[in-house]
Parts: structure tokens; C-alpha cells; sequence
């Protein structure tokens, strides 16, 4: 049997590289996976480009941080970003309007087929994609300033007396608490208001919706307004978590849409869930549990490989597999969304 | 004077064959029209028309002698008008007090002596408040899509087909329900596929083929034109 301590050792060296890591990433998942629920409901079409919509509002950000540190304002022990983060949310609802203006508002009209507008989408996805890099170009950076840590490893070695540490960035830490509160905002603002009633009735019954008086474009710049605060605060907190990179946003596009699908489509519920349901697969997944193991185990059993089902540069085909899982067996997701 | 009067509307799908021909339709206050006759002789849209769904290409639209052709569907609901269309007349995913606070979206003022009125008509809906619409029996379903109509506070209701697919004890019930709402100095109008009992508590009716007037006259003297009761109501 293993002693007491390295049980505890054992937990919270999961805790430390699994649980914290994939709550983080799963709220920023699910904060984009609800975005594009959202439009999926209102606006019937999968949005392809709602990963470089986050990017092109954290590059907002970013530019707008740099501005704020150049003129000495910043926050303290918190990232600057957050302060760039209402303007960066205008900014990015102003881009997402000009998108549906010049492009979606068309489809709309025309009231094309879903596949067409999810077309139109693809083509925006590029676009805003290339913007994205003709301003920050492809390469990494790194924008969070403030602490790093609110509890380092050493600090909870220190206090416990364990030999594993359990880190908390400052950066999962907001990313938790405020994804907590954005989405208890949306459910308010679905269920109670007025405005956000109508949402629903609209995405129910669109008929119905015009005929009760509910207006179809005011419903479709909420839907935008909603996007644009999920898409900047997700960006934004996925930003200041892993770093800026063009293309890391670009490729979240996959496990947002399977965070969807695997929650039902169209459901707001579903995409959280299934935001979670993703990040936590994967980095179970991808996690090398040799060292957990050694804790837990007596020494003649005690591994020599890293003990991973996966290497992490395979991240993406847990997506896939779990996007293909659902699909056959339930295909209406856990929420029981719509079928495409 | 009629209340609400289509004249001579034409009216067309994407610029096909026009479904209306020169169709007129009127509605009294107090009063219970009816639109009847074969599939496909433009009942339902001649509703449509009427409320702004589908654009007429010739003829008049009046509400009270206004012009109302040129408004958009939102404008006509706000001026009095109200539908319940024959399927999909609900919002299934949620709660009957939310379908009927959806009914009233567009009114700013106090709801709930309205909504009182419609559990009252309905008490079935009050004792389902809370639940999801797509829950309830298709009985319920239909209660709670007049519910929803009539939060508007309407001046007029256009109803399609309300006991397509009910069964006949619905059915009654249903048209117990219209002629309260009739009683209450709405106009009523109504596409029916039900000829016979629709026409026996009509006060009016339009017998429609192909997209024109056939018959037009009172329920009861249609009900005794031999012409009308050979064709349309066998006999």
C-alpha cells in the first residue's frame, strides 16, 4: 500500500497538470463553443469563422495593452489586457457587424441554404484570418503581464509539505471566475429578459417570432453583441493563458465545433458541457501518468515509458474521435440539440 | 362596414401562376367569417396575404378603412391583427407563460390582466404554466397558440385551419372557444377545412376555387345553396 503522503502527492500532481489546466481550457472552449451555439440557434448557419474572430479580438487587445503599457497605466498584479478588454469588445462587435452587413445580411435576404452561409463563413474565416496576420504576423507572443502565478508550486510545497506543487496562474485563475460569470450573465439574459426571450423564440420558431412582433434584425445584432463579448473575453483569456499565435486560434475552431456537437447544437447548456467534455479528454489523454503511477505503485511495478495514450501533438484527433463517437451513437449530442 | 377587407387581391409565389385571383375576404367585428372550399384554392393565402406575409400584386388591404397593404407583418400585428397559423403555432421549447409573454411582445404595458383573461379562457394553460409547451397534448397546443394571439390584445383573429388534426370533442371545444372569442366583439376570421360545422356557426363565408370568390353569403344561406352543399359539402 502507499503511504498517505504520496496518495495526496499523487492527487495533486493531477490536479496540477490535468484538472486545473483543463478547467482553464475547457471555460475557453466553452466560451466559444456558446458563441457559436448562439449563432447556430439565431442566425441557422455554423460560423467557421468564429476562431478568427477571437483572434482578430485579441490582436484588438493586444495592440490596445501595448498602448496602455506604453502610457504607464496598468493594473497591478492583474493583466493589463482586461483593461483593453470593453474597447477590444466594441471593436470586435464593429468588425462582426461590417461582416454581416457586406456578407451574412445578403444570405439572409436571399434566404440562401445553411451550406451556403456556412460557405460565406469559410471565406470570412480567411479573411479575418489574413488581417489577423497582416497585423501581428504569424509568430508567438506573449501579452500577459501582472503576476504570474497566484499560487506558485513552491509556495504550495511549502505550505502542505508535499513534494508536488500545485501552480495556479493568475491567468487560469481569471480565466475560471470569469467565464463563471459571463455565462451565469448569458443564462440570465437568455432566460429572464425580455430581449433574450425572444432569442429563444426566435431560434424555436422563427414564424411565430415575426408574427408575435419579435424584430428579426434587432434579434440578429443581439445574437452579434453576445458573440462579440464570448468571442473577446474567450480570445483574450485563451491569450493570456497559452500566448497569442495566429494559428493556435485558427485551429480551435475543431474542438469548439466538437464541443458543440457533442453537447447538442443550439444548445447553450450543451456547449459548456461539451466545452469540458473536450478539454478534459484531451488532456486526460495526453497526460504522461508515469510519474503519477509511481507514487501509487510498488516499485517492481513502477513504469519505465511515459505512460501517455497519446502524445500531445495528437490533441486534435480526441476532438475528432469524440466528434465521431457522438455522431454515431447519439447524434443529438448530451442536450439533445438539433441534428444536422 | 367591414372591419377588415382583402378586395380583389391577386397574389403569387415567386412570380408563378397566381394561387389568388381578384379574392375578396371581409371580417366584422362581432361577427365570425369563414373561408372555405377545395385544397389549393388559396384559403390560407389569402390569410397570408391579408396579414403581410406574402405581398398582393393588385387590389386593396384595408383595416377600418386605413390602408395597411404597404405595412410590414410586425405593423399589422400592432394595429390589431392576430394569427394562428394551422402547424408550428407555438414555441415548443418553452414554458406556456413564456409563449404568452411572447404573444405580448410587443406591448410595453401591464400583461398580466391580459394574461388573466387567457388562463381564465384556458384554465388548462394555468395549471401548465410552467411547462414546456412541447409537452402538452395537441388540445393544450392549440389553447395555448390562441393564448398567445390573443395577448396582443387583438381587434381581430385569423385563424387557419384551428382543428386540422384534433379530435372531434377537441373540436367542439375549439369552436366553443372561437365564439367567445367572437362574443368578446373581436372579429373572427378562419380558414376551415371542416365545411359544414364551420359554416353552421359562421356569419359569414367565402367559398373559394382556384383563387376566386365562388359563393359568398351568410353560413346559413350557403349551407342552403344546392350548389354549395353538392360541391363542398356532399350533398
Amino acid at each position: 500500500m502507499p503511504e498517505l503522503t504520496d496518495i495526496l502527492n499523487s492527487i495533486v500532481l493531477l490536479l496540477n497538470f490535468v484538472f486545473v489546466p483543463a478547467l482553464a481550457y475547457g471555460s475557453q472552449l466553452a466560451l466559444g463553443a456558446l458563441a457559436v451555439t448562439l449563432v447556430y440557434a439565431i442566425l441557422r448557419f455554423a460560423n467557421f469563422a468564429q476562431g478568427d474572430t477571437m483572434a482578430f479580438s485579441t490582436v484588438i487587445t493586444i495592440l490596445l495593452t501595448w498602448l496602455l503599457q506604453k502610457w504607464g497605466i496598468t493594473l497591478g498584479f492583474i493583466p493589463t489586457a482586461l483593461l483593453a478588454l470593453p474597447l477590444a469588445i466594441v471593436a470586435t462587435l464593429i468588425y462582426i457587424l461590417l461582416t454581416d452587413k457586406f456578407v451574412y445580411a445578403y444570405y439572409r435576404k436571399q434566404n440562401s441554404k445553411p451550406i451556403t452561409v456556412v460557405m460565406a463563413s469559410v471565406g470570412v474565416m480567411f479573411v479575418t484570418g489574413g488581417l489577423v496576420r497582416f497585423i501581428l504576423g504569424p509568430t508567438h507572443h506573449v501579452f500577459a503581464d501582472g503576476a504570474r502565478f497566484i499560487i506558485t508550486a513552491g509556495e504550495f510545497k511549502s505550505m502542505t509539505g508535499l513534494s508536488e506543487g500545485l501552480a495556479i496562474k493568475t491567468s487560469q485563475f481569471l480565466t475560471i471566475t470569469i467565464a463563471v460569470l459571463l455565462v451565469g450573465f448569458v443564462f440570465y439574459f437568455l432566460q429572464k429578459t425580455k430581449t433574450g426571450k425572444a432569442m429563444r423564440a426566435y431560434a424555436d420558431n422563427q414564424d411565430l417570432a415575426l408574427l408575435s412582433g419579435i424584430d428579426p434584425n434587432r434579434i440578429v445584432r443581439v445574437t452579434w453583441v453576445l458573440v462579440a463579448i464570448l468571442s473577446t473575453i474567450a480570445g483574450v483569456l485563451y491569450g493570456l493563458d497559452k500566448g497569442f499565435m495566429a494559428n493556435a486560434y485558427h485551429q480551435m475552431l475543431l474542438p469548439m465545433f466538437a464541443a458543440v456537437i457533442v453537447g447538442g447544437i443550439g444548445s447553450p447548456m450543451g456547449a459548456i458541457v461539451g466545452g469540458f467534455v473536450i478539454s478534459f479528454s484531451e488532456l486526460i489523454l495526453t497526460y504522461a501518468y508515469k510519474k503519477f503511477l509511481i507514487y501509487l505503485l510498488p516499485e517492481v511495478w513502477q513504469p519505465d515509458g511515459l505512460v501517455q495514450f497519446l502524445g500531445t501533438e495528437y490533441k486534435f484527433a480526441v476532438s475528432f474521435v469524440i466528434l465521431v463517437i457522438v455522431l454515431l451513437l447519439r447524434p443529438t449530442g448530451i442536450f439533445k440539440g438539433k441534428v444536422i | 362596414m367591414a372591419y377588415l377587407s382583402g378586395k380583389n387581391m391577386v397574389a403569387a409565389y415567386d412570380q408563378s401562376v397566381p394561387i389568388l385571383n381578384d379574392c375578396t375576404i371581409e371580417a366584422k367585428k362581432g361577427e365570425l367569417a369563414v373561408i372555405v372550399g377545395p385544397n389549393g384554392a388559396g384559403k390560407s393565402t389569402a390569410m397570408k396575404v391579408l396579414l403581410g406575409m406574402l405581398k398582393a400584386s393588385s387590389g386593396s388591404i384595408t383595416l377600418e378603412g386605413r390602408d395597411i397593404s404597404k405595412l410590414s407583418v410586425q405593423k399589422r400585428i400592432s394595429l390589431g391583427l392576430a394569427f394562428v397559423p394551422q402547424t408550428d403555432n407555438v414555441f415548443p421549447t418553452m414554458t406556456v407563460q413564456e409563449n404568452l409573454e411572447m404573444g405580448a411582445f410587443l406591448r410595453n404595458d401591464d400583461i398580466s390582466q391580459t394574461l388573466e383573461e387567457v388562463y381564465d379562457l384556458f384554465p388548462i394553460l394555468y395549471d401548465r404554466k410552467n411547462q414546456l409547451v412541447g409537452q402538452l397534448s395537441g388540445g393544450q397546443r392549440q389553447q395555448a397558440a390562441f393564448g398567445r394571439a390573443m395577448m396582443t390584445k387583438p381587434t381581430i383573429m385569423l385563424l387557419d385551419e384551428p382543428t386540422a388534426g384534433v379530435a372531434p370533442k377537441v373540436m367542439d371545444e375549439i369552436f366553443g372557444n372561437i365564439l367567445n372569442l367572437k362574443k368578446s366583439g373581436r372579429a373572427v376570421l378562419m380558414v376551415e377545412q371542416n365545411a359544414r360545422q364551420a359554416l353552421e356557426i359562421a356569419d359569414k363565408g367565402f367559398v373559394l376555387v382556384s383563387g376566386c370568390n365562388e359563393h359568398t353569403g351568410t353560413g346559413k344561406e350557403l349551407l342552403a345553396n344546392p350548389e354549395v352543399r353538392r360541391s363542398f359539402l356532399g350533398g
